[in-house]
């Protein structure tokens, strides 16, 4: 007769029930949200690799002798990425060459202790590391920028900003392929915040696997697309990667939050509504838009708030570059040109504050001046 | 009485007094067993750094959605969570995954 294996941390057999559903030896140390299943540690690492290996393969993710940079913060998602990314790559010989890029907004007491998680996993997988920071590319860092546009916009920024680095940094080191640790649960997070929002246009994109626009030499996937949130962080204790766990010092996007939330409370009740709520989102077909007779070329249309339409020959095309950075843009100036024009004239304003609020001899002599009698 | 390790991972530990790992000794005064529903209203009692953070970690009465409880490394989901019975140098810890990645 089998006798199964001895609880590793008690003395006592494990009862039948205690089993794991898949080997059926050892004791199950966790339930996997997707499909109640009860699994030891062992099962699941295997079932955790292979699901991403299936996706990987499936859809067709990388491509032999293809180098890819992994969008690396330090925090669970990404560390547990490169790490299963080099394991899978060894094991089934994908044959790409892995690159860890990051990305220094600039956060004192945030970023730069998780980017010494970064560094610490360089050595510990053996990767190439790239660090780009705002400072470089925009000659700003998020702490100056909340300084000067408040805290409340501050992921408006941080967002816009961090897309176009990675795209950067990427382009720095000759590689053409993102790839990031985006979960189940914050795919799921975003289909069900674009259906609160009515945003159709994005619905229809939000669950892509790979996303590349046109005219862009860079190309992301997420090979994390149908990993639970609680499976990685599982993965990543069972394992003891070493992970950075501080949420960022500026407060975090309300809206987003607010459906984590739901997500969350949802998810306790029934575990699989994280991948039905994906699935949803892939089969939403957005229905073709009637085309509009085009306005004949020289028609200049008056809104009704007084503005002229401009006459831009092919109006939208998507793969437009901007006119000052040259990233690609649906507009002339891009958004993050755009946002730095704005910040770049409220430097100049808080330059000028500065210089008259210091203490002094000057200051005093200001103060008399302005006295009266 | 009895005396278990508690664990406070993924960022948790910022509530209580920013150190990760405690020796809790948990005395039981009536007739019942000290279980994990024991356990975590002494915490929410008395290891609290700021007892309004109270939210961050319990909702509706239990242990918020979205952070992982595991009795020695096992999902507490499995060992009857609340109600399991607590034994001398039994791990308990606690998980936060909401937070960036």
């Amino acid at each position: 007769m089998f006798t199964p294996p001895l609880d590793p941390k008690k003395n006592i057999k494990p009862k039948v029930a205690q089993l794991c559903e898949i080997c059926h030896s050892r004791k199950a140390l966790m339930k996997r949200p997707k499909n109640l299943q009860k699994i030891c540690k062992l099962c699941f690492f295997c079932v955790f690799e292979t699901e991403i290996h299936n996706t990987i393969v499936t859809n067709k993710l990388f491509q032999k002798g293809e180098r890819i940079a992994v969008g690396a913060s330090g925090g669970k998602d990404s560390t547990v990425l490169a790490y299963v990314l080099k394991l899978l790559n060894e094991r089934h010989n994908y044959g790409v060459e892995i690159v860890l890029l990051s990305i220094d907004e600039g956060i004192v007491g945030y970023r730069d202790d998780s980017l010494a998680t970064v560094k610490r996993n360089q050595v510990q997988y053996d990767l190439p590391l790239e660090i780009v920071s705002y400072r470089d590319l925009y000659n700003w860092t998020m702490d100056e920028i909340v300084a000067c546009a408040g805290i409340r916009n501050s992921c408006t920024y941080c967002g816009v900003f961090r897309r176009q680095a990675l795209d950067r940094g990427a382009g720095l080191l000759g590689i053409n392929h993102v790839v990031t640790g985006h979960n189940a649960d914050d795919m799921a997070e975003t289909v069900l915040m674009n259906i609160l929002r009515g945003d159709v246009a994005r619905l229809d994109k939000s669950t892509a696997i790979i996303t590349q626009s046109s005219g862009s030499p860079i190309k992301r996937s997420k090979p994390f697309k149908y990993s639970y949130q609680k499976e990685i962080v599982l993965y990543a204790h069972y394992k003891k990667l070493d992970y950075f766990s501080t949420e960022c010092s500026y407060a975090p996007e309300a809206f987003r939050g607010t459906a984590r939330e739901l997500m969350k409370n949802l998810e306790a009740v029934r575990p699989s509504c994280i991948i039905d709520i994906i699935h949803s989102g892939e089969s939403f077909r957005l229905k073709p838009k009637r085309v509009k007779k085009a306005p004949p070329a020289d028609h200049i249309e008056v809104r009704s708030d007084g503005s002229v339409s401009l006459q831009r020959g092919n109006s939208f095309v998507d793969g437009n570059r901007c006119e000052r950075c040259g990233y690609l843009s649906s507009n002339r100036i891009c958004k993050a040109c755009m946002l730095l024009e704005g910040l770049e004239r409220s430097r100049a304003k808080v330059m000028i504050d500065r210089d008259v609020s210091t203490d002094g001899a000057a200051k005093l002599g200001r103060t008399l001046e302005k006295l009266t009698f | 009485m009895v005396t278990v390790q508690v664990e406070f991972l993924g960022g948790l530990d910022v509530i209580f007094n920013k150190q990760r790992q405690y020796k809790v000794t948990v005395e039981r005064e009536d007739m019942y067993d000290v279980d994990v529903g024991y356990l975590i209203d002494y915490i929410v009692e008395n290891m609290l750094e700021n007892p309004k953070d109270k939210d961050v970690f319990i909702e509706h009465d239990t242990i918020r959605p979205g952070i992982l409880t595991l009795i020695n490394d096992t999902d507490w989901e499995l060992e009857g969570q609340k109600e399991y019975v607590l034994e001398d140098g039994d791990v308990v810890s606690f998980t936060s995954t909401l937070h960036g990645g």
